[in-house]
């Protein structure tokens, strides 16, 4: 299995750290992993995006155009990159800032109001994790437990307590991809 | 006891190993896309090591520092990318005809002039071909994953000290920036024992030690290049390393080093797919080049391609090496642009399948 995902939003929402935790949860579960994130000025306050290869096999290359999953954090980003998903692909996207919904038909689309839900848990930072535990229930590419884990890596220790909201987050996450399957 | 991987920044990631190989010194000075170096350095090393690390007024005295220390035999490195690496040049070629060992790290970014901080690899002719002045030779690696970032830091450390050469780690901004799972090497012990060469202050038992690179006698200078130049030739004997990947039954052939190496993979796969058997040729080390390999391809194959991200630099050392066997053609992007693995396949197929079928 070799799951090509890009995330990518404004600067700020997490598309990086979402990025390395699906990575990192790959080193937990002995999978290989790249993390390629966009550094250059886009970077510096617009819009960041990042690819993250999860696989079970050694990882070619890191550039790619085509991808299995593409999360879309805002509307630029699901303009750039609803073209790049592969037929058959998931899409998923922040549906509460999303005005113009995708238009394909041959891929697979979950619509998630993570930032409405991240407002309603008290905590607009945590919209990321929301989309994540979306992701993760539509493909099990690393387990909610190595998300965790993961977490642990990428927050900077003084966070560490906020995990427990985070792990929230993404169940929460996981429920509504839940919700939003069993509605189609 | 299992081996813990970690997930780390290309950069990040050959700093930590600097600090695991007993580096005693690094001079640097930042630059994007390779501030981290130093940055990391700066944070962990002292600490842990004692070992000394310090940001120069510049890239100049930066290699200057790194000549002087080298001097004394003990383990030293530098770090810069491409505009602060043209800097260095002189520095390098004094340390080359000193006969001096350091590690030299060039994490290239899009050029000519201050360019680009997106990655790129227009300094391939400067790190093979010379750089700075005098007829010289630097040992150069070219990594392709964050792994390879960490595991040629001791290994170009080993080979400076086996050959008393500078060595350059060459690679790019997104090597670099990105982020892969890496196995970190044991901490060794920073070096504590003298060369007998090194200039550390005179002791009765033995004669001053002293590193020059001037000789007003020509026939004097002259046979110190002949020396230089039988220790290349035993460099290129011994050192020179490469990749095949699935070059066996292959019909034509992609050639590129470090993250461009990678890009190809993935369009011989997407060729594969369609049937047409494509392989990657990977120099490991760019110098000592590995002609002699390259050249052994060429008589079971139809055609080949390099691929860089420059205007064709390395092409030239392709072409030495297939020596008018079969046709080579080349795709390059530059300043700052990144090939996409579709972009190389139908290069492929238009410059090289299209016109020998």
């Amino acid at each position: 299995m070799t799951e090509e995902i890009i995330i990518a939003g404004f600067g700020g929402q997490g598309v990086l750290s979402m990025g390395q935790i699906l990575c990192y949860g790959g080193v937990i579960e002995d999978k290989e992993v790249t993390f390629m994130p966009s550094y250059g000025p886009e970077m510096r306050g617009g819009t960041a995006n990042c690819i993250a290869i999860v696989s079970d096999e050694k990882i070619s290359s890191p550039i790619l155009t085509k991808f299995d999953t593409v999360i879309a954090l805002n509307q630029p980003s699901l303009d750039k990159f609803e073209h790049t998903l592969k037929p058959g692909g998931l899409l998923i996207y922040e549906a509460s800032t999303i005005i113009n919904p995708p238009k394909r038909t041959d891929i697979d689309i979950l619509p998630i109001e993570a930032s409405n839900e991240a407002a309603k848990m008290k905590n607009i930072k945590i919209m990321n994790m929301i989309v994540l535990g979306a992701v993760l229930k539509k493909k099990p590419i690393i387990s909610l437990e190595s998300a965790i884990l993961a977490l642990q890596k990428v927050l900077p220790e003084r966070y560490h307590h906020l995990i427990p909201l985070n792990k929230e987050a993404i169940e929460k996450g996981m429920e509504l991809a839940e919700k939003a399957s069993v509605t189609a | 006891m299992k081996k813990e991987f970690r997930l780390m920044k290309g950069n990040e990631a050959l700093a930590e190993a600097a600090i695991r190989a007993g580096c005693d010194a690094y001079f640097g000075y930042p630059i994007t896309p390779q501030s981290e170096v130093l940055e990391y350095l700066s944070g962990e090393a002292a600490k842990r090591t004692g070992m000394v690390v310090l940001q120069a007024e510049s890239e100049i005295a930066s290699i200057n520092m790194v000549y002087g220390a080298a001097g004394t035999g003990k383990r030293v490195m530098t770090s810069s990318s491409s505009p602060g690496m043209s800097l260095m040049q002189e520095g390098i070629s004094y340390i080359a005809c000193g006969e001096l060992p350091c590690l030299l790290v060039n994490v290239q970014r899009g050029g000519p002039g201050l360019g680009t901080i997106q990655p790129g690899q227009a300094d391939y002719l400067q790190a093979v071909k010379g750089g700075g002045h005098g007829d010289y030779k630097v040992i150069t690696l070219a990594p392709s994953t964050v792994q390879e970032m960490v595991d040629f830091v001791g290994e170009g450390f080993e080979l400076a000290y086996k050959y008393r050469n500078p060595v350059l780690i060459l690679t790019d901004g997104a090597l670099g920036q990105m982020m892969e799972k890496v196995l970190l090497p044991e901490l060794r012990p920073r070096k504590t024992e003298f060369e007998p060469w090194g200039s550390t202050g005179k002791t009765p038992d033995r004669e001053r030690n002293v590193i020059y690179t001037l000789s007003l006698q020509p026939d004097v200078m002259e046979q110190w290049n002949q020396r230089l130049q039988a220790k290349y030739r035993i460099i290129e004997e011994n050192e020179t390393r490469c990749e095949l990947i699935d070059c066996e039954d292959a019909d034509y052939i992609l050639v590129a080093y470090g993250l461009v190496a990678r890009i190809c993979q993935k369009a011989a796969h997407i060729a594969r797919d369609k049937g047409i058997k494509v392989g990657v040729f990977r120099p490991i080390t760019v110098y000592p080049y590995p002609y002699a390999e390259l050249n052994k391809i060429a008589d079971k194959v139809k055609g080949f391609m390099t691929v860089e991200m420059n205007a064709g630099q390395m092409l030239e050392d392709v072409r030495l090496a297939v020596n008018g066997k079969k046709p080579i053609e080349f795709y390059g992007r530059q300043g700052g642009m990144i090939p996409s693995p579709e972009d190389i396949f139908h290069k492929l197929e238009e410059k090289i399948i299209g016109e020998l079928v």
